[in-house]
């Protein structure tokens, strides 16, 4: 029996449930590596390297390299782990989560002043604006 | 015995932590959010609470994914502001009650909550940030505070109705305690707020104050309320309010010992955005 996940046609939302738990293992335990001072040093003086440390997928790894967050997340990432890059990077978590939307960081803020996205049209894939 | 006497909701922001470390609470962005803690600062010195009860989640930050405990009571003498990579928050450390928390545990798991039991554990902003909300920005937290984290970032998360039971047990504990002491208990999280993917940004008005109606009014028909409607309603972070529900259940009008009339809703706040986020905060007074 195939288990009951109600949540795959919400539009532009992935859950982290078991199974990206799984999938996404490494790339979330190489996150949490850069609460460390250290790693974080490690990690901006040779990214590439230091990612070779980790049982990552060669396509998590670019992911992380290309900061394509939305790509991370499909991937088995989860954004409170991913937000450990964010904060390596010196970024807020507005500009991360904007970063994933396709608006420009003026946009977003704009849009969160201005009330956040409406839910309107933003419930199932595929719904009508 | 042990009282519990009043209930208090409020989101956990982390950007509120990082306003009020840096000293931005008087920015014209900032100002609206923080005008509507001002009433619970004035009531917290008047209630004296011996001890806060605070339900809240972690962010990755004490649990990786390594462990990941659906339902944790810190059972510790303290516990330190975490390092969630920025540096720890300037806030005091959280001196604990180990006495309460090992009899709520007790007491708890007998009525067939399987609770983890933590005794090390650095807290993040999901506990943080209500304290300084408050309490305010003090030398030392007034009171012991039991740490109570509920698992919210890997799916599935505990249901409302789950919640909302474990509440009323916590609620028996804690009026089975031998000291006389004034507990307050804090539901934290939410409200409408998405963090992630092309939806990031999502806020729901209409939804968080429906939440709020309904938290007052009708919470027994809220805790039916399924993980998918907070996802498609509320954002995929707003999930974060089934933690509330645990709160609640823990009011004395809807447990059936020592039953009491409906709570006195002494304040109610909304505000949004706070970064990617909607604020709701209300005070429920026992009764
Ligand atoms: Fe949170």
């Amino acid at each position: 029996m195939s288990l009951d996940k109600p949540y795959t046609d919400v539009p532009g939302t992935t859950i982290f449930d078991a199974d990206m738990s799984r999938m996404g293992y490494h790339l979330n335990q190489f996150c949490m590596s850069l609460m460390k001072a250290e790693n974080r040093a490690r990690f901006k003086a040779n990214e590439r390297a230091y990612l070779d440390e980790w049982p990552m997928s060669e396509e998590q790894k670019q992911a992380v390299l290309d900061r394509d967050l939305n790509r991370c997340i499909a991937l088995g990432g989860n954004i409170y782990f991913l937000a450990k890059i964010g904060a390596t990077d010196g970024k807020s978590f507005q500009q991360m989560a904007g970063s994933m939307t396709g608006m420009t960081e003026e946009q977003y803020r704009d849009m969160m002043v201005k009330g956040g996205r409406s839910p309107e049209g933003n419930r199932y894939t595929g719904e009508k604006k | 015995m042990a009282k519990i006497s009043a209930s208090v909701f409020t989101s956990h922001v982390p950007a509120i932590g990082a306003a009020l470390d840096l000293g931005k609470t008087g920015e014209d962005y900032w100002k609206p959010v923080f005008a509507g803690y001002d009433f619970a600062k004035q009531w917290e010195k008047e209630q004296k609470p011996d001890v806060v009860f605070l339900v809240f989640n972690d962010h990755a930050t004490a649990f990786s994914l390594e462990m990941i405990p659906t339902f944790a009571i810190g059972t510790a003498a303290e516990y330190q502001p975490a390092d969630e990579g920025w540096g720890p928050r300037p806030v005091p450390k959280v001196i604990g009650h180990p006495r309460l928390a090992a009899h709520i545990a007790q007491s708890v798991i007998q009525d067939d909550f399987d609770l983890t039991i933590v005794n090390k554990m650095d807290v993040d902003h999901g506990l943080t940030v209500p304290l300084s909300l408050i309490f305010g920005q003090v030398d030392a937290w007034p009171c012991p505070v039991i740490p109570f984290a509920v698992n919210v970032v890997q799916y599935p998360v505990p249901s409302g109705r789950r919640c909302f039971m474990l509440g009323k047990a916590i609620r028996k504990a804690i009026e089975s305690y031998d000291e006389p002491l004034n507990v307050q208990i804090w539901g934290t999280g939410g409200m409408s707020h998405q963090l992630q993917g092309p939806r990031a940004g999502l806020i729901n008005r209409e939804w968080d104050n429906m939440f709020l109606d309904k938290l007052i009014n009708d919470p027994e028909g809220l805790s039916k309320v399924p993980h998918i409607d907070y996802v498609r309603e509320a954002g995929s972070e707003g999930i974060e309010l089934v933690m509330w529900l645990i709160a609640r259940g823990a009011m004395s009008d809807v447990n059936e010992t020592k039953k009491g009339n409906a709570p006195t809703v002494r304040h109610r706040f909304y505000h949004v955005p706070a970064s990617n986020t909607a604020v709701g905060h209300l005070i429920l007074e026992n009764n």
